[in-house]
């Protein structure tokens, strides 16, 4: 099912008695799902992200703006009437009943001709949970049942109704590192499996952009950028998106464009063309340095991380914007990180540019003929 | 390990005294002056033991109008003031505004004196060769004739005792059960909102088993409770209950102490443990049906 949002704007009174300004947690929402995709709502905590989730499932009514799932207009419908499915952050299981109990509890609610004989809802409640492969905890309570296991219980639950759009608030939050990481894949899985349109929040880039299609940057409300994990990350539109994602996070600067030329303190990095002489924010990707002898930027070394497949040079410069610098350069290169100065060339592709004030993306062009020297 | 032993005991030293010496021997004590036959509580001298206190108390016309008075008032009182309380606080955390206004007024009856809340009972109930009270005057209003509810038919009369009975207990219950509704995850609601759960289906499905040990909580103390009804009754109808009718076990056991000339402390004492074994008994199948409806 497509997933259409128009405007969608939610506020909510204020509790300052002082400003009696209206918070708003969603802002001007638009936003188009395609039919069947992963799409992760990505921002930091209180950016309004489970807000929007609750509108999109019809828990809470947006104060302006509409939303339409296909066709059809569901903004004033509630939430039991959208057909949707809702994994909680907390799972939500209902503890006295046994996980066949909690899967079967969505299809004993219909009634009339949509109610379906007792064993035709058995058979959907397994099948549900053949999905998720917990059809051997059938019986037990969710009090018996491991982190991992109660999150697939919950999506067995919410996919049991067949709903035309999965919803999942911080589906991964209450997991250990180990168990995120295969739930992740699980998640990615049963959705391909379903296929049916799935949202899930998350302050987690890494999560984000490793199962999504489609990622969604908010930020205060605001929906910072669309698109696919790896163009978002690639080419993010402000300095927010760019900070946000990736670890270890980008390494931000204080730069200026002299005549077309990008400096970094004394350093003049490389020629940016179509870029007006001004104070920009210089954002550059761990990933973006390449180790040189007589490379462009000077950083007095602070420490060299081990990694194992790569390693990372903890560095510091008069022009950073954070206290160190983190660069990641091949492991074969540990023995020629000099001890006091580090000098490094940068990727011109893994550079981006921020207006100063505002933080939006400046766009420039780099010579390609020295890219490719240096490559 | 036997030093931590011995530190475990110290320090439930203190409890363990104070039970002993003021719940476990009193209780063992009752028991003998139970089977200790025509004891005499001025010379201290009985005749011998055995079961004949027993056996007067559970023939004593009086004891048994004051069996059957305790059971009717508990098993009136104890499912309807606790289906009431649920029903009061169900609305109570539904309603938004003026919500703490409404627990206030509720809680009230909870701190007040119960002798001087039964004088404004019998005030509203009684009626007189002179006045009627308010409850009659509403029943002349309606055209029916008006009933002496405190000094009338006995089940007048025991309407009013369940009456006052259900109103003493009504706001502790109110109290915990609007906070047993609060502690509950709104997170099941929404689950349920989603999956388009009927109200009724949420209410018997989700709210009651996920408040449920707080409800036998309230039915296991709320039957204690009413079993050892006596203030109550004489806050209603003096303390002549046995001529009343309107006598309790406690109630019972009060008179056969302090009764005339010094009283008979081995036929209180009886009745004291059957009272004891009664509630015992009923406490246990509670508990016994609370293990198997209460979940976690």
């Amino acid at each position: 099912m497509k997933i259409v949002v128009q405007n969608l704007t939610k506020t909510f009174p204020s509790r300052n008695k002082n400003t009696h300004e209206d918070v708003i947690a969603v802002n001007h929402f638009n936003v188009e799902i395609p039919d069947g995709k992963l799409i992760g709502l990505l921002g930091p905590s209180g950016c309004g992200k489970s807000t929007a989730l609750n509108l999109l499932c019809g828990l809470l009514k947006p104060t302006s703006g509409k939303i339409f799932f296909g066709d059809d207009d569901v903004t004033d419908l509630p939430a039991e009437n959208r057909g949707v499915g809702f994994v909680f952050q907390n799972y939500a299981l209902y503890p006295h009943l046994t996980v066949k109990q909690n899967i079967l509890f969505p299809l004993q609610n219909r009634k009339g001709k949509d109610r379906l004989s007792k064993k035709e809802m058995l058979e959907k409640a397994k099948e549900a949970a053949k999905l998720v492969q917990i059809d051997s905890l059938m019986e037990r309570k969710p009090s018996e049942l491991s982190g991992g296991q109660q999150q697939r219980v919950a999506i067995a639950r919410a996919l049991v109704k067949r709903p035309k759009v999965l919803l999942m608030d911080e589906p991964l939050s209450n997991l250990d590192a180990r168990l995120r990481l295969q739930t992740r894949e699980e998640i990615r899985r049963i959705q391909r499996e379903t296929k049916i349109t799935t949202v899930f929040v998350t302050h987690d880039q890494e999560e984000a952009m490793s199962i999504s299609d489609l990622i969604v940057v908010m930020k205060a409300g605001v929906i910072q950028q669309i698109g696919k994990p790896q163009q978002v990350y690639d080419d993010p539109s402000n300095l927010f998106v760019a900070t946000f994602l990736g670890t270890p996070p980008i390494n931000v600067f204080r730069g200026q464009v002299k005549e077309s030329v990008l400096y970094l303190g004394p350093d003049p990095i490389f020629p940016v063309e179509g870029v007006k002489d001004q104070e920009v924010s210089v954002a550059i990707r761990p990933e973006g340095f390449l180790l040189r002898e007589n490379g462009a930027l000077g950083c007095k070394r602070n420490a060299v991380e081990v990694m194992g497949r790569d390693i990372t040079v903890v560095s510091t410069h008069e022009a950073s914007e954070n206290p160190t610098i983190r660069s990641i350069i091949s492991a074969e290169n540990r023995e020629k990180v000099p001890s006091e100065t580090v000098r490094f060339d940068i990727k011109p592709n893994k550079l981006f540019l921020f207006d100063r004030e505002s933080g939006e993306r400046l766009p420039f062009k780099w010579n390609e003929r020295e890219e490719k020297e240096n490559g | 390990m036997d030093k931590k032993d011995w530190k475990g005991w110290l320090y439930l030293l203190p409890a363990i005294l104070f039970l002993g010496a003021f719940m476990v021997y009193p209780l063992i004590d009752v028991f003998v002056y139970s089977v200790e036959e025509g004891y005499n509580s001025a010379s201290q001298t009985f005749f011998g033991i055995g079961l004949y206190n027993y056996s007067y108390v559970l023939r004593d016309p009086y004891f048994l109008q004051a069996l059957k008075n305790t059971f009717i008032l508990v098993l009136i009182t104890v499912p309807l003031s606790t289906a009431l309380a649920l029903l009061i606080s169900v609305g109570l955390s539904s309603i938004e505004k003026l919500r703490d206004l409404y627990q206030t007024i509720y809680f009230l009856p909870y701190v007040t004196n119960t002798l001087a809340v039964g004088l404004v009972f019998m005030i509203l109930f009684k009626k007189t060769a002179y006045t009627d009270g308010l409850v009659n005057l509403i029943l002349s209003f309606f055209g029916m004739t008006p009933i002496d509810f405190i000094d009338g038919p006995y089940w007048a009369k025991m309407f009013v005792l369940c009456f006052y009975t259900i109103w003493v207990v009504l706001p502790f219950k109110i109290l915990i059960l609007t906070s047993a509704l609060a502690s509950v995850n709104p997170d099941y609601y929404r689950a349920a909102k989603v999956d388009g759960t009927s109200k009724l289906r949420t209410f018997f499905s989700i709210t009651i088993p996920m408040i449920s040990p707080t409800l036998f909580y309230l039915i296991i103390t709320g039957f204690i409770g009413a079993f050892k009804v006596y203030s109550d009754a004489v806050a209603l109808f003096g303390t002549d209950l046995n001529a009343a009718e309107m006598n309790t076990i406690v109630g019972y056991i009060y008179d056969m102490l302090y009764g005339n000339s010094g009283g008979y402390p081995s036929f209180a004492s009886a009745a004291a443990i059957l009272l004891f074994a009664v509630v015992l008994t009923i406490t246990c199948i509670n508990l016994l049906i609370s293990k198997k409806h209460v979940h976690y």
